[in-house]
C-alpha cells in the first residue's frame, strides 16, 4: 500500500510537471524524483518481500493494509514538505526576498 | 530495517562528485541547439534551446538518492528501527540482529541502489538520444 501510494504520488507529481510552465518554475521536478526514487527503493523491498511471503504478500489483513495507507500518505506529506522547504530556500520567484525587502522598508 | 543507508551512502558520494564538478567549472557546458517546433506541434516555428550538462543530470541521481532515502528513513521511524538515541538502529543492539541488518543491507540496500542508477543511467541515455536528434544551431553572423 505504502509502494502504490508513493507510485500514484509520483505518477501524479510528473503529470503535473509535464504540464504545467509555473509548476516546473517551481521545482516540481525534484518532488517527481524524490517520489520516483522512493518508488523504486519500495518496489525493491516488495520484491524481497514477496520472494519470502510468496503468495501471502497480495493478500495482507485488512488492518496493516490500513496501517500502510496511512504511512503512505505520510511519506507523501512529508515529500511534499521537503519539496515546500526546497521552494522557498531556493524562492524561484523570489517571493520571499520582496516579502523580507518590503519589512525592511 | 537499514536497507536505505546504502542509496544514502551513494548519495552522499554522488553529491561530492556534484560539488566537485560544480566548483572545476564543468557545469556550464551547455551548447545551444535549434529545433523546429513545427515537428512537435508547438504555435512557434523555431526555438533555441540548452543541451543539459552532466552535472544537471547527475542532480537528478541525486535528487532520486537524497529523496528516495529520506522517504524510507522516516518509513524505518515509523516501525520503530530508527531512534533517536545512541546506536540509532534497534537492530544494532546485539550482534545477531545486527547480522541479519547488514545481511539486508548487501542485499536489498545494495540492490536499491542498483536499480536507482540503472534507471538514472536509462534517463540520461534516453536524454542524450533526443539530444543528438535535435539539430544543431548555425552559428549567428556577427
Amino acid at each position: 500500500m505504502t509502494l502504490l501510494t508513493t507510485v500514484f504520488a509520483a505518477i501524479i507529481c510528473t503529470i503535473v510537471w509535464y504540464n504545467s510552465s509555473k509548476a516546473r518554475e517551481l521545482k516540481i521536478g525534484v518532488l517527481c524524483l524524490m517520489y520516483w526514487g522512493a518508488s523504486l527503493m519500495w518496489l525493491i523491498d516488495a520484491v524481497f518481500e514477496y520472494a519470502e511471503l510468496h503468495e501471502e504478500f497480495f493478500t495482507p489483513a485488512p488492518l496493516d493494509m490500513l496501517n500502510d495507507l496511512y504511512l503512505g500518505l505520510s511519506v507523501a506529506a512529508l515529500g511534499l514538505i521537503i519539496w515546500l522547504v526546497i521552494v522557498l530556500y531556493k524562492d524561484p520567484k523570489g517571493v520571499v526576498k520582496s516579502v523580507l525587502f518590503h519589512k525592511k522598508n | 530495517m537499514a536497507c536505505f543507508l546504502v542509496p544514502a551512502a551513494e548519495a552522499v558520494i554522488t553529491t561530492v562528485v556534484y560539488y566537485g564538478m560544480k566548483s572545476k567549472g564543468k557545469n556550464p557546458k551547455q551548447m545551444n541547439v535549434q529545433y523546429d517546433r513545427t515537428q512537435f506541434n508547438c504555435d512557434k516555428k523555431s526555438e533555441e534551446t540548452e543541451k543539459v550538462s552532466f552535472a544537471k543530470k547527475l542532480k537528478w541521481l541525486n535528487n532520486m538518492l537524497w529523496g528516495g532515502s529520506a522517504l524510507l528513513a522516516f518509513e524505518h521511524v515509523w516501525h520503530g528501527e530508527v531512534v533517536p538515541w545512541f546506536p540509532f538502529l534497534t537492530n544494532a543492539a546485539n550482534s545477531a540482529d545486527a547480522a541479519e541488518m547488514l545481511h539486508e543491507m548487501s542485499t536489498a540496500g545494495v540492490s536499491m541502489a542498483v536499480v536507482i542508477s540503472a534507471v538514472w543511467l536509462g534517463m540520461v541515455a534516453v536524454s542524450s538520444v533526443i539530444e543528438k536528434r535535435t539539430p544543431k544551431a548555425q552559428p549567428s553572423e556577427g
